[in-house]
């Protein structure tokens, strides 16, 4: 077996996890925060909605979401979309799976807040969008760094889902070589960059957390 | 000149009648202690007069223009969002538990309201936020945090973050509730200050000696009604029972 081979494919699959990952962290967080508004939202409808959308997403397998975002196109439309549409799909659903999970954890914070940060506000002439940006979400951010960091490391894992639509991705790749060269070491190099990278993350995250310690 | 006025205020929360009618007006340059039982209605009537609780019927005005009034049938209708807006400019509260921003330095606690509400430059708005935290004593604090304070000094923060808007009138909601006995002092001392200025002020207090020593007028409110109101002399010479035992208990 050639090492370097197999290191290059690895490589080049490994691209493709970083690149799913980051486009669903980008994507995800800002949607996350407008689901976990619509699920807090006084409007009845607006709320249930978020609801039904969130417990949809944590209860069903991220597998089969991935596989229903790729043909829902075709059997609800009748679109045919190209196969370029593999990695679309397989970025859409790791989208609206991670947002239901980030939402609630927005909820979580955001509802973690004591009403009188919102009071002092009001009474000081602050509007509603200036309190919840200046006031209120630096601090819930830094209530829910250490969930964040939770779901960011699931999430790195995660990515190997994508082999369910065929886009190669690290796994995808370590899989193949291992089943045509008959040796399990390509699975466990790929562990070991999982791995590696997972603890750039977490240090990434923990120098985040650091960050936001000057103050209680 | 009445900076504030209050007719017959009623509030309940659900089946609970808080308040049962309060009526009360502040002068211009004058000092109003509410002293008064847990649960007599203080608070709320204090979270109804800064418009943090709507009564549900009643008059509030401040320099004699409606935040509220009360509609033939009993109900108050608020005026619209943006006269409030400009009427809430009027007075400032200082909460029981501060309330400092803690993700904020103090003087940018003091400092941002300005530059928001009323659009001044942050050089102007942090001058005169240096100048009022010099005043209260707390000119080596610009920079600290407020979880770096004690609770008299994160007090005084926020008496000075409130006047940072220049209000015409200061609620106070209990100051030195939360604070150790030892830090009262530093804080009664500062709104003595502002009384010596003629500032306008209303004090929700359980301090029944500094009550007595500041105020203009008193107002002992139990059971959602104002039973006794007068002259700090008035109260404390009072023949009412109930008043009697309330001030006999905070032992003046």
């Amino acid at each position: 077996m050639n090492i370097n081979f197999v290191l290059t494919q690895l490589g080049l699959g490994f691209l493709t996890t970083v690149i799913i990952f980051a486009l669903t962290l980008l994507f995800s967080l800002p949607l996350g925060l407008l689901v976990s508004f619509g699920r807090m939202s006084k409007i009845f409808i607006i709320r249930t909605i978020s609801k039904f959308y969130i417990s949809v997403m944590r209860g069903t397998p991220l597998m089969l979401q991935l596989i229903v975002v790729f043909f829902a196109p075709y059997y609800v439309f009748g679109l045919q979309l190209g196969s370029s549409y593999r990695f679309t799909a397989v970025i859409v659903a790791f989208v609206l799976n991670y947002a239901a999970y980030f939402a609630e954890i927005y909820r979580g914070g955001i509802e973690s807040m004591p009403v009188g940060q919102y009071e002092a506000a009001k009474v000081l002439g602050y509007s509603k969008g200036q309190t919840f940006i200046r006031i209120i979400l630096p601090q819930v951010i830094k209530r829910i760094l250490p969930p964040i960091t939770n779901e960011t490391i699931t999430l790195v894992k995660d990515t190997s889902l994508a082999f369910v639509l065929s886009v190669v991705e690290m796994f995808t790749m370590a899989k193949q070589i291992a089943a045509s060269q008959t040796t399990m070491m390509p699975l466990m190099i790929a562990g070991l960059f999982y791995y590696l990278f997972n603890l750039v993350v977490a240090f990434g995250m923990e120098r985040i957390e650091k960050s936001m310690n000057y103050y209680r | 000149m009445k900076i504030l006025e209050i007719r017959d205020m009623k509030k309940s929360f659900g089946d609970l009648e808080v308040l049962k009618g309060v009526s009360l007006s502040v002068n211009e340059g004058e000092v109003l202690s509410i002293i008064g039982p847990s649960g007599s209605g203080k608070s709320t009537l204090l979270r109804c007069a800064t418009m943090l609780e709507q009564m549900d019927e009643g008059d509030l005005l401040y320099l004699d223009e409606y935040a509220a009034k009360d509609v033939k049938g009993g109900k108050s209708i608020y005026s619209s969002k943006l006269d409030l807006k400009r009427i809430r400019r009027n007075f400032g509260l200082v909460f029981q538990n501060f309330n400092l921003f803690p993700h904020y330095s103090v003087l940018k606690n003091v400092a941002e309201a300005p530059q928001l509400v009323d659009g001044i430059s942050k050089k102007k708005a942090e001058t005169r936020a240096r100048i009022l935290l010099d005043k209260l004593g707390l000119s080596d604090k610009a920079e600290a945090f407020p979880f770096q304070l004690s609770g008299g000094q994160q007090q005084r923060v926020s008496i000075a973050r409130a006047l940072a808007l220049q209000p015409k009138l200061l609620f106070f909601d209990e100051p030195t509730s939360a604070l150790d006995p030892e830090l009262t002092g530093e804080v009664l001392k500062v709104i003595k200050e502002l009384a010596k200025e003629k500032m306008t002020m209303v004090i929700v207090t359980h301090e029944m000696h500094f009550a007595e020593e500041l105020s203009d007028r008193i107002i002992f409110i139990e059971d959602g009604i104002i039973q006794v109101e007068g002259t700090p002399e008035d109260i404390f010479k009072t023949d009412n029972p109930r008043l009697k035992e309330f001030i006999g208990k905070f032992g003046k």
